[in-house]
């Protein structure tokens, strides 16, 4: 069954748009969409913060600037393969640089540096004019083939959910790798596995990298299914957010990322339609799961059983 | 640029690092002392200054900032014996989610009460009129705000270096297990600096209100900027906490006031234009980086050495 599940998986979310057109829901189509791209960022983190154990605080910063790069992109007329290849580069650079400075640091200095970084990429979208400011940037949507552009909710959601397939995969590979052990490792005994000779930081700085460019490709997408950018996709509550799915989802388990944002997403849309006070009861679900199940609604997370440990200096 | 436009902005630097220090000394001592990430903090911020703008009117300002600090800290209080006080022994991780859920819930529980526009909050009429200092004229308010941030620093210094309470504070800050092991009692201890964290965040959104606007996520950018100061100052230091909102409170504002004007000298204006704001908002994360490639633990770590 477990075995079989990715693959269950993988025609339920073919099927959905054909289900949805069925139930008269077309409407969910373009909600399906940003789950699934939001999913990917999200799973991404869980790569960084769930494997990795490093508790990043900037994750919005590759998700906001994949898709800034996509609409500067965009602006200038490139096609959506630029736009995804570039994109997905500028994140992988990016998180190469917060990461080496940020890995430098651990423990809560490494939650604040990631913070910090994310807020200088934040205010210099706030505040460039090139970069739009507060309002950001529209873009038009990217042409597939023909005349079918992303506009398009079918096309949107088949894109999305082939990126999200293959950057599970990509995620899967990782952990799953001699690579992914080591990471895997170097969470649960950082000394030990420096002991065994492993060079640790290189390790976690190339698994930072990973997580930064999969979340820099969800950016790219997560533009063609709006329509612009602004800087609230780099705010320290998107990341804030990122890291909510993420241990809604349990994590460090494989499909937290998926299970945590289409929970989280599908309560704010359903809260949404019910109350405008929504945010209230997010915060209050939340808050009840940390404090009575910080294993997460999947209950197979084995990373947040431990106890903290003091620092002994 | 003439001198005088250099020392206002000084000043103003000197009246917002002032404020910043308030709500960092209590996130720098709720830190340091119980280990806790608290992104509640700004919505105390909030909290205090919503209170002082809905009693004023009726017992005017002065009273009405007594009235939101005692309101604060009554709320810090039950919110850490109701809540914060089963997030210490947790990872960092769970604080940080669980505090950013409370700051969800203030949010939404001010919007409901208060409504979602900005609220009124004007400074006494008392103050209302500009001082002459050598030279040039200066908002009374924002002097007495720099009078007020400077008392209640010599005040924190007094509580935290002379009193009974301040050596606990003290001795839990550099070594938790230990103060605990001498049969202090931590239980009250950590509630009454919640509580005096809350009531310093009120005094600083109660005075910051008239100059600012009183709304909702009001508090959310300024706790990132009292989090650069903790970890700048190092955790747990309230020395830090103070030598490290003045560098962050004065650059960031000197920054914005000056670095467009240096820019357009040296390159096209509107490029300075353009980056001289993104520049002087990036220049104290530059500032942050610097302090932790240097110094890890920030400038004055509180942790014993040991």
């Amino acid at each position: 069954m477990k075995r079989l599940l990715p693959f269950l998986l993988l025609a339920l979310g073919l099927a959905l748009p054909f289900i949805l057109t069925a139930m008269g829901q077309e409407y969910y189509i373009s909600f399906a969409s940003r789950v699934l791209v939001v999913a990917l960022a999200a799973s991404a983190l869980n790569l960084i913060l769930g494997y990795g154990g490093l508790v990043s605080f900037g994750h919005a910063a590759y998700f906001g600037a994949g898709a800034y790069t996509a609409a500067l992109l965009a602006g200038k007329g490139a096609g959506l393969p630029a736009q995804l290849l570039v994109g997905t580069g500028v994140a992988a650079l990016l998180a190469f640089v917060f990461g080496w400075a940020a890995l430098r640091t651990r423990g809560v200095y490494f939650i604040m540096i990631t913070l910090a970084l994310a807020q200088m990429l934040y205010y210099l979208a706030v505040s460039s004019d090139s970069l739009g400011g507060e309002d950001g940037l529209r873009i038009s949507r990217a042409a597939l083939w023909g005349d079918l552009t992303l506009g398009d909710d079918r096309a949107m959601y088949y894109t999305a959910l082939t990126a999200l397939t293959l950057g599970l995969f990509v995620i899967w590979r990782v952990v799953h790798s001699r690579f992914g052990e080591v990471v895997q490792a170097a969470r649960d005994n950082e000394t030990r596995t420096a002991a065994l000779g492993y060079p640790v930081r290189r390790y976690q700085l190339v698994n930072f990298v990973i997580g930064g460019a999969l979340a820099g490709l969800a950016g790219v997408l997560m533009t063609q299914i709006s329509g612009f950018t602004n800087p609230s996709l780099l705010s320290w509550q998107q990341s804030g957010q990122f890291m909510m799915m993420v241990i809604l989802g349990g994590v460090g388990t494989f499909w937290a990322g998926l299970l945590g944002t289409a929970v989280l997403l599908g309560l704010e849309e359903y809260l949404g339609e019910v109350t405008e006070r929504w945010p209230l009861f997010v915060g209050l679900i939340l808050l009840g799961v940390m404090l009575f199940a910080p294993k997460g609604l999947g209950s197979l997370g084995t990373l947040f059983g431990r106890k903290k440990k003091e620092v002994v200096e | 640029m003439p001198l005088d436009l250099i020392l206002e902005q000084l000043l103003n630097g000197v009246q917002f690092s002032l404020m910043l220090f308030l709500l960092a000394a209590g996130l720098t001592l709720i830190f340091g002392v119980m280990d806790l990430i608290n992104l509640a903090h700004g919505s105390l911020y909030m909290i205090g200054a919503y209170l002082t703008a809905t009693f004023a009117p009726h017992v005017g300002f002065f009273p009405a900032v007594v009235l939101a600090i005692l309101g604060t800290m009554l709320i810090g209080g039950l919110l850490e014996v109701t809540i914060i006080r089963r997030l210490y022994a947790r990872t960092h991780l769970t604080q940080v989610l669980s505090t950013f859920a409370l700051m969800l819930i203030a949010n939404e529980v001010v919007r409901m009460i208060w409504g979602a526009q900005p609220i009124a909050l004007s400074a006494p009429e008392s103050l209302s009129q500009p001082v002459q200092l050598p030279g040039f004229k200066y908002s009374a308010y924002r002097l007495f705000i720099i009078a007020a941030g400077l008392g209640v620093g010599a005040g924190l210094y007094y509580l935290v270096n002379k009193t009974r309470v301040g050596m606990w504070l003290r001795a839990g800050a550099s070594n938790r297990e230990m103060t605990r092991a001498m049969g202090v009692k931590i239980g009250p201890l950590y509630t009454l600096i919640f509580a005096l964290g809350a009531g310093l965040c009120a005094l600083a959104g109660a005075l910051l209100g008239p100059l600012l606007s009183v709304q909702v996520g009001m508090g959310e950018n300024i706790l990132i900027l009292a989090f650069v100061v903790v970890v700048i100052g190092g955790i747990g230091s309230i020395k830090g906490a103070f030598i490290g909102s003045l560098l962050v409170g004065i650059l960031d504002t000197a920054g914005r006031a000056f670095l467009p004007t240096w820019l357009t000298a040296l390159f096209n204006p509107q490029l300075a234009g353009s980056f001289g704001p993104a520049l002087a908002s990036i220049a104290i994360y530059v500032l942050m980086a610097a302090v932790l490639f240097f110094k890890p633990r920030g400038l004055f770590p509180a942790r014993g050495t040991g």
